[in-house]
């Protein structure tokens, strides 16, 4: 469904990634595991042209596209079938928890008001918000505002949900109201690409692996393979130290 | 205190307070909302970065910013009748502080809209919206509400710069009190009378203000 070939990416004269190849299929949970400064985050703000790419190709829904070369029209539309989660939440600050979750259903994807209310509100439910719709981000704790910027890529039925380190910025007694409600939405058949220091989430939730280190995947494989026999001397070392947080 | 002097004061008031209501307040409020017009766009142009537009806003700004008002104002007045535009007092005073204030403006507009969270644009753009759907419905929203105590500011400053088109001719509160003042001459309590009504007019703009700032900081309060 999603596929990547010799994604490259430069910020100057820093080389941030140097040709990555990744596949996920539909239904897969697909965990990027590496060390700070491996180009993890790059590369997701890459897939949805967060960033512009220097070169390498893109395929979504068997569509390929040359990355560096898309034009709006199509980032928009391409935008459209997929969803982002950042790990600083990001909600709109003058909105309410609803009103996020409505907004790009309402502006963007032309549902009625009333509608997107109700998708809006399912949404909220699912992430155990029901009590505070109204609610605006700034009265909201980190974890109730990941899980409304959850629900807000949830509401819009996309196709893909990328997370960007999504508990990263969190107090630690918050990281698993948020993981739980991702845990979920894999159970459900979700297809998720997440970027996480979170070694327990990535050995018990996903399906695939990706370790990547100085902008190159090092070694992909299903969850399980590759946590139980890394065939690369790196893996093995990163799986030990637990990650190195940070 | 005398009793004509008195007289003069009440009879003044009216006088004074008229041309205040039917001049300095629609000259002010007409000026105000063209000059946010003009900021918006201006500030909007150089936060995209339009190429052209941008250094035109620019050039336009340091123009405005950079020249005395009350020489904008003969320039349009006085001057450009010599090139074939000859514009009524009022008219005249309406463009040139819509376009000095615009001025001022733009830069609080901007300088807001640069304070706005990147992460803004780009969950915008993740939600599947559009630049300018974005800029309209998350980003400008936030940007006015930072920048609102300084127009705010601004506003206030403006009804009493407002007294400067009394030097071409548009009867406002003070040229008002100028012309009372020739055929009384009372200068000491005339002068102080309008200056009083100005004070008036700046104290409930404040309170204005104060409400405005109190509804719009709903989604900035810290706490449950």
């Amino acid at each position: 469904m999603l596929e990547l070939r010799n994604l490259k990416k430069s910020f100057g004269p820093l080389e941030v990634l140097r040709g990555v190849d990744l596949t996920v299929n539909r239904g897969d949970v697909a965990v990027i595991l590496g060390p700070s400064g491996s180009g993890k985050t790059t590369l997701l703000r890459c897939v949805n042209f967060l960033e512009n790419a220097d070169g390498g190709e893109l395929t979504f829904d068997g569509e390929t596209f040359r990355l560096g070369r898309v034009s709006r029209r199509d980032a928009a539309r391409l935008r459209k079938k997929t969803a982002f989660v950042f790990q600083s939440y990001n909600l709109f600050l003058n909105k309410t928890a609803l009103e996020n979750v409505t907004e790009g259903l309402v502006v963007a994807r032309k549902i009625p008001r009333g509608e997107a209310e109700r998708m809006g509100r399912r949404a909220l439910d699912k992430v155990g918000l029901s009590d505070r719709m109204g609610h605006f981000p700034s009265q909201l704790s980190g974890g109730q505002q990941q899980r409304v910027a959850i629900a807000r890529a949830i509401a819009a039925q996309p196709e893909i949900i990328y997370f960007d380190e999504p508990t990263s910025a969190l107090d630690p007694e918050l990281t698993g109201e948020v993981l739980s409600v991702m845990r979920q939405l894999a159970g459900e058949g979700m297809t998720m690409l997440v970027v996480t220091h979170e070694l327990g989430f990535a050995r018990t939730v996903s399906s695939q692996v990706v370790f990547m280190e100085d902008g190159l995947v090092v070694e992909a494989g299903p969850t399980r393979e590759l946590f139980e026999h890394p065939r690369e001397e790196r893996t093995r070392a990163f799986l030990q130290t637990g990650g190195g947080a940070g | 205190m005398d009793e004509r002097l008195l007289h003069i004061i009440l009879d003044a008031f009216p006088k004074i307070l008229i041309p205040g209501l039917t001049v300095t307040i629609p000259l002010t409020a007409i000026a105000f909302a063209l000059a946010m017009v003009i900021a918006v766009a201006a500030a909007l142009v150089q936060f995209a970065r339009v190429p052209v537009l941008t250094q035109l806003c620019r050039l336009y700004i340091w123009v405005f910013r950079g020249t005395p008002l009350l020489v904008q104002l003969f320039v349009v007045f006085y001057g450009l009748p010599r090139a074939g535009i000859t514009l009524a007092p009022f008219p005249a005073a309406v463009i040139v502080f819509s376009l000095n204030e615009g001025a001022y403006c733009a830069e609080t507009v901007r300088a807001a809209l640069e304070a706005v969270p990147a992460g803004q644009l780009e969950a915008g753009y993740c939600a599947g919206m559009s630049y300018l759907q974005t800029m309209r419905r998350i980003i400008l929203p936030q940007a006015m509400r930072t920048a609102f105590p300084s127009l705010s500011n601004s506003l206030i400053a403006m009804v009493k710069d407002t007294s400067l088109a009394s030097n071409i001719t548009v009867v406002e509160m003070f040229r008002a009190t100028e012309q009372i003042n020739a055929t009384v001459y009372e200068p000491l309590v005339l002068y102080i009378e309008v200056g009083l009504i100005y004070l008036l007019f700046s104290t409930v703009l404040t309170w204005l203000q104060r409400l405005g700032e109190r509804r719009l900081s709903a989604y900035q309060s810290k706490g449950v």
